[in-house]
């Protein structure tokens, strides 16, 4: 009532006093298009320097100087001893990490919301946690962590597999991010089942469906949105961590600790032309889920 | 005596310290128009919920067909529901709305395209089977949830409050329309309500539910005209209640003695042993006369002052102050008297009379008599 009433209110008083509503239009036409304009580019321009700079006919080692348009970045982007593999490295922990938190994270969900029982408040804040520690901290608890288990007569010596947090590498990293994954898959899935009407449910098995049956059919169908949401932040989130990743992954490579590994000897342009294909990677699959959106909606 | 279709025996749901449901004990017959009727909160949307297995009752046994379901979960019971939000299934077509229970029964492509064209039809819906639920109005949404419930061809079917989201009008096309539909194909309906005209209208037998438990169970003409209890006197229609103890009886008639010595006469079968009773009438059963008209012996009478007059086309209803200090409402068909503008006047003394076949009597203690 209030909602539809307010805005007839306000054009009403602007129609009577004159100055407020030039001020108005003004306000409306030029200064908040510009400030947009410029928030926008503030954006904007590291990316496209990145992706101008994917072009550049560099000399020397680094890519830092702007030569002259080539197409030798994007011919051979992964030309460079060590960059292949660091992008397998990093693709399949991203792929297997958001797999894994995402059904994790749906089902922790799920569970956070439907049901109560005991805990169920100290959850819901324990699950923002590692969201909230600084990723330093993360990643030195987690490397003490590993280590202890590798060590002889340390604390999860004996508990944990030899081989599994210890030595350091592809495992470890994995471990590490599924697990700073799921809280953001937990928050996001969480947000898409508060609007769930449970008379849904009700009626799928009012209607002959059982439990399974009215999960898959009706349940999952309309949080879908929600987790394919989720996997695709904690894809974005894992295949550029850094910080947590530096601890625990031992001898491997990811495409982030590689770039940082070279960066003190040289800055090859295939860096760039990796980081525009990232990109042009996520404005695709946001595009994509934008078009199917429209088409769910007609 | 017809098949029985739904028996719950001393049924009980507690919820926290509270009895929703408050040993119901209730037979619904084959093919019958079944309501329950009450207010908010008086347990008949959870007795509907336990029918339907969506509730699992704390104590007592409910048979469907004579088979015990009081553990059975709902897709094991052959029932559907109607649900008051219609819980249409919004990321699926309609015709795929409608057809999700055959679907679950593994019934063949081709019979389940054409039972969704036939039961869309009888909700008079064709060619919606393509559209989703949310370009659809409200009255359509509620038909498509009945055709979803209904294509099961269940035992019985269960509708909670299902106009309750509609528009007056659509309300009213709408109880035609079920009635209809429910005639046509012979299920059993049970149907929750809080709407008294909506029950009398539609149902076959009414369950008049307050706190927990039903006060009375009967068809409409039986609970509008006699009424056992206070609550189902008021609820469904409107009463006038005259609380009196009974002095002695005459001509098969129990006297009955109001605060001011006025002697109202009842039925004696009516009074059933007990002292202090509730004398009640129906506003349209009272006639309105001037002190001088006169009036049959054996007709109750009762003076007064008009204290307010309300002209509502059809009638008018007044609102009479009568000496024992108890405000009578009498509604009068407008066959002759407004024609001649002559209603009775705000102040008008008048006598209220009626027959005593027409009173009914809600037994027991009265409940605290308005201050005269």
């Amino acid at each position: 009532m209030t909602a539809v009433s307010r805005p007839l209110a306000t054009s009403g008083a602007a129609a009577t006093r004159r100055p407020p509503r030039r001020f108005l239009h003004v306000l409306d036409h030029w200064f908040l298009p510009g400030f947009t304009v410029l928030a926008i580019g503030y954006l904007l321009i590291p990316i496209a320097v990145m992706i101008v700079f994917s072009f550049n006919d560099y000399q020397g080692k680094f890519n830092f100087v702007w030569h002259g348009f080539t197409l030798q970045g994007w011919l051979h982007p992964f030309d460079w001893p060590g960059l292949p593999d660091a992008i397998k490295t990093s693709l399949l922990i991203a792929a297997l990490s958001t797999i894994g938190s995402t059904i994790l994270g749906t089902f922790i969900g799920l569970a956070l919301t439907r049901y109560s029982f005991r805990g169920r408040g100290a959850i819901n804040g324990l699950i923002f946690l590692p969201m909230a520690t600084p990723e330093i901290v993360m990643g030195s608890s987690l490397l003490t962590l590993f280590v202890n288990s590798g060590l002889q007569g340390g604390m999860l010596n004996g508990i944990v597999p030899k081989g599994v947090l210890f030595p350091l590498g592809f495992t470890t990293i994995l471990i590490a991010h599924i697990m700073f994954n799921i809280s953001y898959v937990v928050v996001t899935v969480k947000a898409r089942i508060a609007g769930f009407d449970r008379r849904l449910e009700e009626a799928a098995m009012d209607l002959g469906a059982d439990e399974l049956t009215t999960f898959w059919k009706v349940t999952f169908p309309l949080i879908f949105p929600g987790v394919l949401a989720a996997s695709l932040l904690a894809f974005s989130l894992s295949i550029d961590d850094f910080i947590i990743t530096s601890f625990v992954s031992g001898t491997t490579n990811t495409f982030p600790i590689w770039v940082y590994s070279i960066i003190k000897n040289a800055l090859p342009v295939q860096i760039n032309v990796v980081g525009s294909m990232v990109f042009l990677g996520a404005v695709l699959i946001v595009g994509l889920s934008n078009i199917r959106q429209a088409r769910a909606n007609r | 005596m017809s098949e029985i279709d739904v028996r719950l025996v001393d049924v009980v749901k507690r919820f926290g310290d509270s009895n929703a449901v408050d040993h119901i004990t209730l037979d619904v017959n084959d093919g019958e128009f079944f309501s329950l009727l009450g207010p908010s909160g008086c347990g008949k949307t959870t007795t509907l919920r336990m029918i339907g297995g969506f509730e699992q009752p704390t104590s007592g046994l409910i048979e469907l067909q004579g088979q015990d379901v009081t553990w059975l979960p709902s897709y094991k019971r052959n029932v559907n529901t109607v649900f008051q939000s219609y819980a249409l299934f919004p990321h699926l077509t309609i015709e795929e709305n409608v057809a999700f229970g055959l679907r679950r029964k593994g019934v063949k492509d081709a019979e389940v395209k054409s039972r969704v064209t036939d039961m869309l039809r009888l909700v008079e819906l064709p060619g919606f089977e393509k559209r989703k639920p949310n370009q659809i109005s409200g009255g359509q949404a509620q038909r498509v949830a009945l055709a979803r419930a209904l294509i099961n061809r269940p035992a019985v079917l269960l509708l909670d409050e299902p106009l309750g989201a509609l528009d007056l009008k659509l309300r009213k096309q709408m109880q035609v329309e079920l009635k209809r539909i429910q005639r046509e194909v012979g299920i059993t309906f049970i149907y929750v309500t809080h709407d008294q005209e909506e029950a009398m209208t539609m149902s076959d037998r009414i369950a008049v539910m307050n706190r927990g438990k039903y006060e009375q169970l009967g068809d409409p003409e039986s609970l509008y005209e006699r009424p056992q209890t206070r609550f189902v006197a008021s609820f469904l229609g409107v009463s006038n209640l005259l609380a009196g103890t009974v002095d002695g009886t005459a001509d098969g008639y129990a006297l009955i003695k109001l605060a001011d010595d006025t002697r109202l006469r009842v039925p004696v079968a009516l009074v059933d042993g007990n002292a202090q009773i509730e004398v009640g009438i129906r506003p349209e059963k009272v006639r309105m006369n001037t002190p001088t008209d006169a009036i049959p012996a054996a007709a109750n009478q009762l003076e007064g002052t008009v204290t307010d007059v309300a002209y509502v086309g059809v009638s008018t209803q007044y609102i009479v102050d009568s000496k024992s200090g108890i405000p009578m409402t009498v509604y009068e068909q407008n066959i002759e008297r407004t024609t001649t503008g002559s209603l009775y006047r705000q102040g008008d003394a008048v006598r209220l009379s009626w027959l005593p076949e027409h009173t009914f009597v809600v037994g027991g203690a009265p409940a605290a008599t308005p201050a005269g």
